[in-house]
């Protein structure tokens, strides 16, 4: 508790095996109504692979030299990690830690309000693991991913979403109220939505922003490992997109963590 | 009867403990002792530190100096060990909304390693003990507030604790649902569970408690009995009679050691006297709407903390 400045906000995390115990708990209420949960991953996709795949990609010129609808299908199951994940620690955390009190009623067990945390997190990467896989099953049936290594995207796709849920904690963790949780959606994850080399190119935008896309947007490196997953064409730099989620995904995990106990421990 | 509790172990307990959130002193320095075995209470006003103080106990909230231990390890560096061994009430509903009573228990069972088999075993003896055995399968929010309660006393039970820690376990409930609580708090003493509580109902501290510490402004004013504690501050009995000018100044000079209070239209007299003191007077003279009623905890609580509103 005594450490203060920068160092208090990187904090080493001390976790057991019940952080397990929590992200159980999430498990189990998703189980209950799981029929209502796979509905949006699994029609979502569908509506954009049919309107902007089949409806606009006629209009379209191929991006990167691919036809557009096999473009945007790996950035469609790119798509799904980040907001499954975001969301989940947002709102849906927000949900459990003021209005249901669930963190309250679990720190007086032996579980630590630190496994609370990472189990909240291990959840909403669990849930990108959920829905990404739904879309990747969509965009296999629809014929659009010509390479094995897709499956790579499966694994990919919990690292993806510990990063978005690690950062969405952080935002959780400072949120005066839920409606507050509009400007992270409006200003960080709708323009990674849009600027992300999901639906085109970066290459027609200007360089500014291409900087700040290629750099700064977990997206984009998420995007570019999903698209060269599905189509096949793998290159060394995809090591260096990976790398980016392998280092920046410890610091915000470690950061969220101590942001909400700076949040939740008076 | 109290030394029952005073010579066995001490379970929990408190040097100099000390809560401050920013400027404000939540718990002030208090010393107390919780002994194996008995019904400790905390009773105080709104905002007297009573919530915090148990926050402390069960390790969910930093001590801002002092010293406090449970069963004889340390708040600070045996969190998680402590833990394992209290049942937390808590005074707010935070059952799980996402799952049915049973469930509740089982999934709060998961969080102590409680084996499953043994969970359900654990979970159908406690919705038989606190009687909402028909509720299995319900959903939190059709319970009523009464069935909420009891859920979670059940679901403070589940991990078999040595201490059990009600905060304000009866708020909001009607008479029933309060003397089915209580039932079950002393049936849980009897099978050798310490059980600490905060109230702010006199009547529960007297009915349930072995030893009280009034608490006002994070600060213990008073400890003890509840019976010895009404001898001391109030005496046995109370003089009740409508206000009147002379009505009061002959009850001063009847009663002349004897501590006079008005309280809106009705004066009260308290004596260190015996039993029977009022009797003559009320016998001899006729008071407007005279009565005298037994001296109660409400009575010291109100001496010691003031009339003053809290928020």
């Amino acid at each position: 508790m005594k450490t203060s400045g920068v160092a208090s906000y990187l904090r080493p995390t001390r976790l057991s095996y019940r952080f397990w115990r929590v992200w159980r708990r999430n498990l189990d209420v998703f189980m209950k109504t799981y029929k209502v949960n796979f509905f949006p991953a699994l029609f979502e996709p569908l509506l954009y692979l049919v309107g902007l795949g089949l409806g606009l990609g006629g209009f379209v010129r191929p991006q990167e030299g691919l036809p557009y609808i096999i473009f945007i299908a790996p950035a469609l199951v790119a798509i799904s990690m980040m907001y499954s994940s975001f969301f989940e620690c947002t709102y849906a955390s927000f949900v459990r830690m003021y209005f249901q009190k669930t963190f309250d009623a679990i720190i007086a067990t032996p579980v630590s309000l630190e496994e609370v945390i990472a189990g909240e997190l291990v959840w909403g990467a669990t849930k990108s693991l959920i829905n990404s896989t739904i879309v990747l099953g969509v965009i296999v049936v629809f014929g659009l991913v010509y390479s094995p290594f897709a499956l790579l995207i499966i694994p990919l796709s919990f690292l993806v979403g510990l990063l978005f849920s690690a950062i969405a904690m952080c935002f959780t963790a400072i949120t005066p109220n839920i409606d507050s949780f509009n400007y992270p959606s409006f200003l960080f994850i709708t323009p990674m939505f849009i600027l992300s080399g999901t639906f085109f190119s970066i290459t027609v935008l200007p360089v500014e922003v291409q900087i700040i896309a290629s750099i700064f947007f977990p997206l984009t490196h998420a995007v570019t490992l999903s698209r060269a997953f599905t189509v096949g064409t793998l290159s060394p730099t995809l090591l260096l997109n990976f790398a980016w989620f392998v280092v920046t995904t410890p610091f915000f995990f470690v950061l969220s963590i101590n942001l909400m106990k700076k949040r939740l421990i008076k | 009867m109290g030394c029952a509790a005073m010579e066995s172990e001490v379970l929990i307990e408190a040097e100099n403990l000390t809560k401050k959130f920013g400027d404000l002193v939540a718990v002030d320095s208090i010393n107390f002792k919780v002994f194996e075995g008995e019904i400790f209470g905390f009773l105080g006003p709104n905002g007297a530190g009573k919530t915090t103080t148990m926050k402390m106990v069960h390790c969910v909230l930093p001590l801002t100096s002092g010293r406090l231990t449970v069963a004889d390890m340390d708040v600070t560096k045996d969190a998680r060990e402590i833990k394992k061994m209290i049942g937390v009430a808590p005074q707010e509903d935070n059952l799980d909304p996402d799952f049915t009573v049973c469930h509740n228990l089982l999934v709060y069972a998961r969080y102590f390693d409680v084996p499953k088999a043994e969970a359900h075993k654990r979970c159908e003896e406690l919705l038989k003990f606190v009687q909402l055995e028909e509720k299995r399968n319900v959903l939190i929010d059709q319970l009523s507030s009464g069935m909420k309660r009891r859920l979670i006393l059940a679901r403070a039970l589940i991990n078999e604790p040595q201490i059990l820690m009600l905060d304000e376990p009866t708020t909001g409930l009607d008479p029933q649902g309060r003397h089915l609580i209580w039932d079950k708090i002393r049936s849980l003493q009897k099978q050798g569970v310490t059980i600490v509580l905060t109230t702010h109902y006199m009547e529960e501290a007297a009915e349930l408690c072995d030893r009280i510490v009034i608490v006002d402004n994070g600060k213990i004013v008073e400890e003890g009995k509840p019976s010895d504690l009404i001898k001391k501050h109030v005496g046995e009995e109370v003089l009740e009679v409508a206000y009147d000018e002379d009505v009061s100044n002959f009850l001063k000079s009847a009663f002349p050691d004897a501590r006079l209070e008005v309280v809106s239209d009705r004066i009260q007299v308290f004596t260190n006297k015996p039993r029977g003191v009022f009797t003559d007077i009320l016998n001899k003279f006729s008071f407007k709407a005279a009565m005298i009623r037994d001296a109660n905890l409400e009575d010291v609580f109100l001496k010691l903390t003031g009339r003053r509103l809290r928020e």
